[in-house]
């Protein structure tokens, strides 16, 4: 087995012509938390939409666990292990809180467990059980990112592509969720976020990726990014975060 | 409990009602539970799956057209509702493809073109469709003994229809399809992070739409007994449109209320003579002007103004 479950060699991609990944190469470790910090416009989220194939990477490869998934659809790479929770608002409002995990399914193909999966997750987010026949939009912020994160958690991922976790959330839940993310490294899921609030992922991260025009500037354990004067200056023009 | 009751209500209305009425009455009733057969199909399109079309009346002519070549010539009507059902399905799934490209107005456009395209061919290839003469003598089926000649046979047996096509719709709202084809409609790339083929629902809810017109369209022949172009002209499709907007697009029982709004309202108006298209236009504005939402939403937004959600801040 790799020591990495994640791979990016040379990645380039983008939309046509415009190439926003222009070489990105990094690689996730195994049961490890990785964030993926850089300035607007780095290429952050596009790099996510090319993981999960969602934009075609014209050159270079995505290594999964040992094999290419380079340009594979976000189906099958659901069904490999790779689940992908969106920036924003992700689940639908009209349907109720049981119908949106139910959708997190539809990669299982017929036969899969639906209901004893649904019921596993209803047992970690017991609020998710009281709301289960409520309207998604009836939910707070915090309760629906709950939702989006425990409707991917329904297939049993090994690697979990999180962008911006923590935006529109008050700290108290941007706490919570990031101890949930911690939690679910140490149950064997690996976890590629996103984060505009760098100082406080990386705090929470073991490793960190430096991405600038889409290619990346540096890598490293999460601690010494930290209190690189070079990354505060990307952020802060000047000292460290 | 309370829906199921009102179902029950309505259904036993339904076969009540032609009992008493003058056939013109009985045709009315018939026709609209024709037009509802087309308007459940676009409501699939439309109000589940989020996809504009303006061809919905082309499909119902479609369908008409099989019905009255076949059936002139002797073949039996369950013939006719294959043939059509297969037909529409797979040009539907064409119709589908621009979808996949274009969205919101560009997608009612291309729609558009294709509903005068076959509004075109209907007229235009006379030694197919007889052209701008129609066609007449349209029989109507006898099942197992069980002559529709009379008007309130036709009218039973059009119930009849329209009762097997809900159940199905129902059946597939309720589904994982149902479900898939909703969060089609709210977010794509949402849908689509989640695994959802979201090229194959677009498609899938166009051909499906489509052959549900066409099975109306089967219906709507041997209703009439005389059939020409002009009357699967983009108005019928306009009109197809308004039914699912007016009755509330997105929900199961809309298509039922908009299109007893479209077939039923403007015959009840009649007493003001020459104004009741009048009455009609300025009940539909006012309608879409103050509820978009159309009639159900009315309903749901009385019941929302009676007990506030429990919406929660962050």
């Amino acid at each position: 087995m790799e020591a990495e479950i994640l791979a990016l060699e040379g990645v380039v991609g983008g939309y046509g012509k415009l190439t926003v990944l222009n070489g990105t190469t990094f690689k996730v470790a195994r049961d490890t938390i990785t964030t993926v910090i850089g300035p607007n416009g780095a290429g952050k989220s596009t790099l996510f939409k090319a993981v999960f194939g969602l934009l075609p990477v014209q050159r270079g490869r995505i290594v999964f666990d040992g094999a290419d998934i380079t340009n594979l659809d976000p189906h099958a790479l659901l069904e490999r292990g790779i689940t992908y929770v969106p920036q924003g608002r992700n689940v639908f409002p009209e349907l109720s809180v049981l119908h949106n995990l139910e959708l997190g399914m539809t990669a299982a193909g017929p036969g899969a467990p639906v209901a004893a999966r649904i019921q596993s997750v209803m047992q970690r987010f017991p609020m998710l059980r009281e709301k289960a026949r409520a309207q998604a939009s009836t939910l707070s912020g915090g309760q629906q990112k709950l939702l989006e994160i425990a409707r991917a958690l329904l297939l049993e991922p090994r690697l979990m592509l999180i962008d911006e976790p923590s935006i529109g959330l008050s700290p108290r839940l941007v706490q919570e969720v990031f101890r949930i993310l911690q939690d679910l490294r140490s149950r064997g899921v690996s976890i590629l976020m996103i984060e505009q609030n760098a100082k406080r992922a990386l705090e929470i991260s073991d490793f960190g990726v430096v991405l600038e025009l889409g290619a990346t500037r540096m890598q490293g354990a999460a601690r010494d990014l930290l209190v690189d004067p070079r990354v505060g200056q990307l952020f802060l023009g000047g000292g460290t975060l | 409990m309370m829906k199921k009751l009102a179902i029950l209500v309505a259904a036993v209305a339904l076969i009540a009602a032609p009992f008493g009425l003058k056939p013109y009455g009985i045709y009315l009733l018939s026709l609209w539970a024709v037009m509802t057969i087309a308007a459940i199909g676009l409501n699939l399109t439309l109000g589940y799956a989020g996809q504009i079309s303006l061809a919905q009346g082309s499909f119902v002519g479609i369908g008409a057209y099989i019905a009255a070549l076949l059936t002139t010539q002797g073949w039996p009507l369950g013939l006719a509702f294959a043939a059509a059902i297969v037909l529409c399905f797979a040009i539907g799934w064409l119709l589908g493809y621009p979808a996949l490209r274009v969205a919101h107005h560009y997608l009612a456009f291309v729609t558009l073109s294709f509903a005068t395209l076959v509004f075109l061919v209907l007229r235009n290839e006379e030694w197919l469709t007889k052209g701008v003469y129609g066609i007449s003598g349209i029989p109507r089926p006898t099942l197992a003994g069980w002559s529709t000649k009379a008007p309130l046979d036709f009218y039973f047996f059009c119930l009849l229809i329209l009762a097997l096509v809900a159940a199905a719709a129902g059946w597939m709202i309720r589904s994982p399809w149902g479900r898939a084809f909703t969060a089609l409609r709210e977010n794509p790339i949402r849908a689509s992070s989640l695994g959802v083929d979201t090229r194959r629902y677009t498609l899938m809810a166009f051909a499906i739409g489509s052959a549900l017109g066409g099975i109306a369209g089967v219906l709507y022949a041997p209703l009439v007994q005389f059939i020409e172009p002009t009357a699967f002209a983009l108005g019928l499709s306009l009109n197809l449109l308004l039914m699912v907007i007016v009755g509330g697009a997105g929900r199961f029982f809309g298509p039922f209320l908009g299109a007893a709004v479209s077939v039923l309202l403007p015959e009840w108006l009649r007493f003001s003579e020459g104004l009741y298209l009048m009455l009609y236009a300025v009940f539909v504005m006012l309608l879409l002007a103050f509820c978009p939402s159309g009639l159900l939403g009315l309903g749901a937004r009385a019941r929302k103004s009676w007990k506030p959600s429990s919406k929660s801040a962050n």
